[in-house]
């Protein structure tokens, strides 16, 4: 099918690719294990003394896991909401036109440009005075601002790709118009579902300047208990190493789940 | 795609527009309203009408960290892109293979920007992380990324180029995967080379894809925060003061809200219109 010298190019792509892609990853993972003398010491190209110490510490110590908890419940909050909202919203755009559509497409585009520095102390005045300041909706809430936009971009593109024959079919054969979004649409474009909800996981879970105004205790994000590692004596660069490994493992979790989506696309969708 | 009007899409609009609104517009007026105020305190304020915007518009630093952030956003672009296509391109189609492949290149888009930073702020130093000890010692090419302006930028463009490249490789790869057979089949009939299914078919299909991927890296890359800011703190210098981190000392370093809000305006302003040309242009090439 595919001839010979092509196909081991794509090869070595792949290889040197992956493997300078790898390289600082497998760096922060043994740091985790090594003590911060190891660290500091002699360079060392994987653990000698490996050591649990620093995760451990990140268990038991619920400044620590808290941290995590919270994370995970405003991401997941955000995703669910962000998706639900953006599909009618995609649809609208992909099928009619309507007053505004394209200005009101643009607009929301633009909130993703919107500089955190400035905008952070406007934000902490507003959700404190709707009383969302410290709530995981809270920060669900604000992260909305750029994911909406995205979401309903990337499904918009999406949907574009049914035809709109489908529709029109599924208007004649009878059906009515939720239950054929719910029944025949929806699941065409799970492909698309799936890419997007993990977009918008990625963009709320390693967003941290929002998340950290809008937070004090009780919905703190992992990513900014991370600072507390630097401390008068420097940076604990193992604990650190060790948090960091930790933030990684729910993303690769989401990722596996949709793996298959994004590997099928939508060309299921293609009727 | 010929498309029906009907007002009545409003409705299944409504929903993102308020939620978004709500986050968007009411601290918009809050930024405008900085900017046009000089706020002593609580309710003290003396209306200065454009005087923070001609501050800011003189301002010679903010002109060259405009002009090196801009800088970094095309030497960004100019990697990531074709990097990322290239890479889409070579991933294996099915099979286990293609999925280890998806889950390892999503894992720095995982990571939060500020551990990103702190992964390379360890990876590129010379006593204690694996880059920047083989640079200095097995290369033997001197580098240090928090005393020499040259390092320190490449080293905030190379982590740039690892944290973003499988943010386009995805999108592209999504795309690639909506390309039905038939096109393929098509061109094996014709006995198109590799090349040319490249240009022909694959790189138009990739337009969608390819356009959301230049404008959120254009977007995120004039923004960017955390990771410069994590690495070297916007030094040695100023050779990595991107905007960012330039409006955070102003607005929150010396709590210049004036300044910082006037300058927060005009640098929205100035993405939102970058953009819009960008988008048209686009459109409009589609359409010919």
């Amino acid at each position: 099918m595919k001839n010979k010298f092509r196909f081991s190019w794509g090869g070595v792509v792949i290889v040197v690719y992956f493997f300078l892609l790898m390289l600082p990853i497998y760096w922060l993972l043994t740091m985790s294990f090594k003590t911060n003398d190891e660290i500091l010491g002699k360079l060392s190209l994987w653990p000698h003394n490996p050591t649990l110490a620093n995760y451990r510490e990140i268990f038991t110590n619920k400044a620590w896991y808290s941290g995590y908890i919270n994370s995970i419940i405003y991401t997941v909050l955000n995703t669910i909401i962000a998706v639900t909202i953006a599909l009618p919203a995609a649809y609208a755009f992909s099928r009619y036109m309507f007053m505004g559509d394209n200005h009101l497409f643009f607009w929301l585009l633009t909130n993703r440009m919107a500089p955190a520095a400035v905008f952070l102390l406007p934000f902490f005045q507003l959700y404190q005075s709707v009383g969302l300041f410290d709530t995981h909706l809270g920060v669900a809430l604000a992260h909305l601002l750029f994911n909406v936009p995205l979401a309903v971009w990337i499904l918009e593109g999406f949907i574009s790709g049914v035809p709109k024959e489908l529709d029109e079919t599924a208007a004649i054969d009878g059906y009515s118009f939720s239950r054929f979004f719910f029944w025949i649409f929806l699941p065409l474009i799970r492909g698309g579902i799936g890419v997007t909800a993990f977009f918008c996981f990625m963009f709320s879970w390693v967003e941290l300047l929002m998340a950290r105004t809008l937070t004090t205790v009780n919905a703190k994000p992992i990513s900014a208990t991370m600072t507390r590692t630097v401390s008068a004596s420097g940076i604990d660069w193992g604990l650190l190493a060790a948090a960091g490994v930790l933030t990684i493992v729910p993303g690769v979790l989401v990722i596996y789940f949709v793996r298959n989506y994004i590997a099928k696309g939508f060309a299921l969708g293609r009727v | 795609m010929q498309k029906i009007q009907d007002h009545r899409a409003w409705l299944l609009v409504l929903p993102v527009v308020i939620s978004v609104a709500f986050s968007a517009i009411i601290p918009l007026i809050t930024v405008v309203n900085y900017s046009v105020q000089d706020i002593l305190g609580p309710g003290q304020r003396v209306w200065v009408a454009n005087e923070w915007f001609i501050n800011t518009m003189r301002d010679k630093d903010l002109h060259s960290a405009f002009l090196r952030n801009l800088l970094f956003s095309l030497e960004v672009l100019l990697l990531e892109i074709p990097l990322g296509i290239a890479v889409a391109l070579a991933l294996p189609a099915s099979g286990w293979k293609a999925s280890l492949c998806l889950v390892l290149i999503a894992l720095p888009l995982l990571i939060p920007w500020n551990v990103v930073g702190t992964i390379w702020q360890i990876f590129g130093r010379a006593d204690i992380g694996l880059g920047g000890y083989f640079i200095n010692n097995i290369l033997g090419i001197s580098y240090n990324y928090t005393l020499e302006a040259r390092d320190a930028w490449i080293t905030v463009v190379i982590m740039d180029v690892w944290h973003w490249t499988p943010l386009v490789a995805l999108l592209c790869y999504a795309g690639l995967r909506a390309i039905p057979d038939a096109f393929y089949q098509a061109a094996r009939i014709d006995g198109a080379k590799a090349w040319s299914i490249f240009w022909y078919i694959q790189l138009p299909k990739l337009r969608g894809v390819l356009l959301i991927a230049v404008l959120l890296r254009f977007m995120d890359s004039f923004m960017i925060y955390t990771e410069p800011f994590v690495l070297t703190g916007g030094g040695p210098g100023t050779a990595t003061t991107f905007l960012s981190i330039y409006l955070t000392n102003i607005a929150i370093g010396q709590f210049d809200l004036g300044n910082g809000a006037a300058f927060s305006l005009i640098y929205f302003l100035f993405i939102q219109i970058f953009c819009f040309l960008f988008y048209t242009v686009i459109l409009r090439a589609g359409r010919n």
